[in-house]
């Protein structure tokens, strides 16, 4: 495998072109297929190199899914919880970035509250930055999931019909999602109230609907966005029943979907929200696959930024 | 004393001498002779000292980031005279004492007319009227009010501050931004925050604000400004306001003439500021309104900021950048050079203008005998790039750095008194 991405950091799904994104993909499939099987789920490709998940943010999921993929290929990982930022209190978001670089982290794999913190972090340190979720802006590697995920259950992506609703507003999931399956040929349309699109979501590459019901026959992949109850005290909405009843997926919409249409969830998920429980565990729904492929998504990201020239 | 400069170009026209004396203009005509100190004028650009209506001083409080003395020196050097200091220091300059001290550590400083802007309401908590008739009694003489930093949002208190200067022929600046509009709003509202993931500060804040206040001037015949206008919207609501015969001005920053919303992509937080860089429309029609005179102003909103507080997250940082030192070359490069205004209308823009709506006596005064010889001279040919190292500011968020932009002040005169002489400040 000797190809590697044309960017040094992975700050946002428009830094992976075509062939940038196809190659994580591809990557993340013959990582799954060298492991197969095997006792010892570990390659040695990351020997020597030593990755920090510097977690702004509390995400026990994403960051044990950056560890276990860095474990895997053998890389010295530090989990660097930095509570607060130069927003309260503490030490500032680039005197942490200059440690890290003294201690000489091969990789940095930042998660934060503020949309764009990886990209002033890119501009303080030598090493590769791999945003694993900044604020409202993007959270990449899930959406590099969430493409090798429909991959394997549809055969394709290239034009795969994705829905993708919920708060698409304050949702990074749906950024990245949006950029690399436009990317990758998918055909994306966003659903929910229009209190929760973003205003100039007409400039994006999507169609826009906000009518649940009427998009569902036609979707290859339903994908489902965690609802923050507490958006209805800004009356984003006026309740939670009102959503669910609304945009939420209960089996009945479920029905309406086409025979091999799958439903997805980035998690963690409210269920009786915007997903009812038998929905989220029904044949159909690949909640939990997402998770398996994240491990080796985020394997084949941490080998092509690192694994070069060691 | 005395000083002949000779071969300068009023207003950008033909050259003459002008004698200046006791601090007045003596003489204006050809090949003036003296024996008095000369200054080779050539090629250069006379205009009167201008006057800026929105800076921040940063004293007292943040004197880390600036003082009245360093701020008067890059003001000094960017070809002011006067400039007004805005009230949001700690403490806030809402009683009389707060503004005397700005006022004197100005005249302490020496390079430019330091007049304090009083706040509307006391500790800008837009709640009660601070004291407004004793800081315009005040050794300070404040005309200009404003909680700038914050909008008088609350429509009774904005009435009663707009009826109640003008008892003082005073004028309420305001902030134009609906708060509950704005809530956590980090850039401005469109496409680039939508795909940025900031949250958007639409315009429609603004311009709520400004449809309510101009409504509310003509309905209490008070004077209203409205400062850094920033969209296209505000330039129409401000144009029929004044097709109406409301008492309304306005200014516009060189940083909304020159910088659009594209500046947050990278999310360096030196692009920062509030109200947002808005889009390239938004520009050409501030740049239009400023041409036609809809906007009276270029005021600079000179925002001085620690290090720690740019160098951070876009989120985390505070809004606000330099302006003092580069206005006039970002107003020369965005309205001159386009063809847009003329030298003369520039007098008029920075400084004729400001200083009535500031009530200034002494500045924006014509380049006549007689009149006090606060003058700046300009090379208009002369191009640079913005170095913030090199800059007098005790900060360095420029938006300019790395910039090439024209023109460069060469000489400036405080009442006869050199304040620059070849681009260097005198104390």
């Amino acid at each position: 495998m000797p190809e590697s991405l044309s960017h040094r950091h992975l700050l946002e799904a428009a830094d992976l072109d075509r062939d940038d994104a196809t190659l994580v993909l591809d990557t993340a499939a013959q990582i799954e297929s060298a492991l197969a099987g095997r006792e010892v789920k570990k390659l040695p490709t990351l020997r020597g190199r030593t990755v920090v998940n510097l977690f702004f943010e509390d995400s026990t999921r994403t960051r044990i899914s950056f560890e276990l993929a860095a474990k895997r290929l053998s890389a010295d990982v530090i989990n660097f919880s930095a509570k607060g930022s130069s927003v309260s209190k503490g030490e500032s978001l680039k005197d942490t970035a200059l440690t890290l670089e003294a201690m000489g982290a091969d990789g940095i794999v930042v998660r934060h509250s503020a949309s764009g913190a990886p990209h002033r972090l890119a501009t303080w340190v030598a090493g590769s930055v791999v945003n694993a979720g900044d604020g409202t802006h993007e959270h990449p590697t899930q959406a590099l999931l969430d493409a090798f995920t429909i991959r394997k259950r549809l055969g394709r992506l290239d034009g795969v019909r994705v829905v993708i609703t919920g708060d698409v507003l304050h949702s990074r999931v749906a950024r990245s999602n949006v950029r690399l399956l436009h990317t990758l040929g998918a055909e994306v349309t966003l659903v929910a109230p229009p209190t929760l699109l973003p205003v100039g979501v007409d400039s994006w590459p999507v169609t826009v609907s906000y009518d649940l019901d009427a998009v569902l026959p036609g979707a290859d992949v339903l994908m489902m966005l965690r609802v923050q109850a507490e958006r209805m005290n800004a009356s984003f909405f006026p309740s939670a029943r009102e959503y669910s009843r609304r945009y939420g997926l209960d089996a009945d919409r479920m029905a309406r979907l086409g025979d091999d249409a799958i439903v997805m969830h980035p998690g963690p998920m409210n269920r009786g929200m915007e997903i009812a429980a038998d929905v989220a565990d029904s044949p159909r729904s690949t909640i939990v696959e997402q998770v398996g492929n994240g491990v080796s998504v985020r394997m084949a990201v941490l080998y092509l930024l690192l694994g070069g020239n060691a | 004393m005395t000083i002949l400069i000779q071969g300068a170009r009023p207003y950008g026209e033909d050259a003459v001498d002008v004698l200046v004396k006791d601090g007045v203009i003596a003489a204006i005509g050809e090949d003036l002779s003296s024996t008095a100190e000369t200054v080779d004028a050539t090629g250069l650009v006379l205009l009167p000292g201008l006057v800026d209506l929105h800076t921040h001083l940063r004293e007292p409080g943040r004197e880390d980031t600036e003082t009245v003395l360093t701020g008067s020196r890059a003001a000094a050097l960017g070809g002011y005279t006067a400039v007004h200091a805005m009230a949001n220091t700690d403490p806030v300059a809402d009683t009389a004492g707060v503004v005397e001290q700005v006022w004197r550590l100005g005249s302490d400083a020496g390079l430019v007319d330091v007049v304090p802007v009083g706040a509307v309401t006391v500790g800008l908590g837009g709640e009660r009227l601070a004291e407004l008739g004793a800081m315009a009694d005040s050794a300070a003489r404040v005309r200009v009010f404003s909680d700038d930093g914050k909008c008088v949002a609350d429509p009774a208190l904005m009435r009663r501050a707009l009826e109640y200067t003008k008892a003082l022929d005073g004028v309420v600046a305001q902030h134009a931004e609906e708060p509950r509009l704005t809530v956590g709003a980090q850039m401005h509202e469109g496409e680039r925050s939508a795909r940025l993931g900031l949250t958007g500060w639409p315009a429609v804040a603004e311009e709520a604000i400004i449809a309510r206040d101009v409504l509310l001037a003509e309905h209490v015949g008070a004077r209203l400004h409205v400062c850094h206008v920033s969209t296209a919207g505000s330039v129409e609501l401000i144009r029929w306001a004044k097709s109406r015969g409301v008492q309304v001005t306005a200014e516009v920053t060189p940083h909304h003439l020159l910088l659009t919303d594209a500046q947050a992509e990278g999310y360096d937080a030196t692009f920062k500021v509030n109200p947002p860089l808005r889009t390239a429309e938004d520009v050409a029609a501030l740049r239009a309104g400023l041409a036609d005179g809809t906007i009276d102003a270029v005021a600079t909103d000179h925002a001085p900021h620690a290090a720690e507080d740019k160098e951070c997250e876009w989120s985390a940082a505070r809004p606000g950048m330099l302006g003092l030192e580069q206005a006039l070359s970002v107003v020369v490069d965005t309205m001159v050079d386009t063809g847009l205004l003329t030298w003369r209308e520039v007098a008029d823009r920075m400084s004729v203008r400001p200083a009535v709506i500031g009530r200034l006596a002494g500045h924006g005064r014509p380049l006549e005998v007689g009149e006090p010889a606060n003058l700046v001279l300009v090379d208009p040919g002369a191009r640079s790039v913005v170095d913030p190292a090199a800059l007098a500011s005790k900060s360095r968020n420029s938006p300019y750095a790395g910039r090439e932009l024209p023109a460069r002040v060469v000489h400036v005169l405080l009442r006869g008194e050199p304040t620059v002489r070849d681009g260097e400040v005198q104390k």
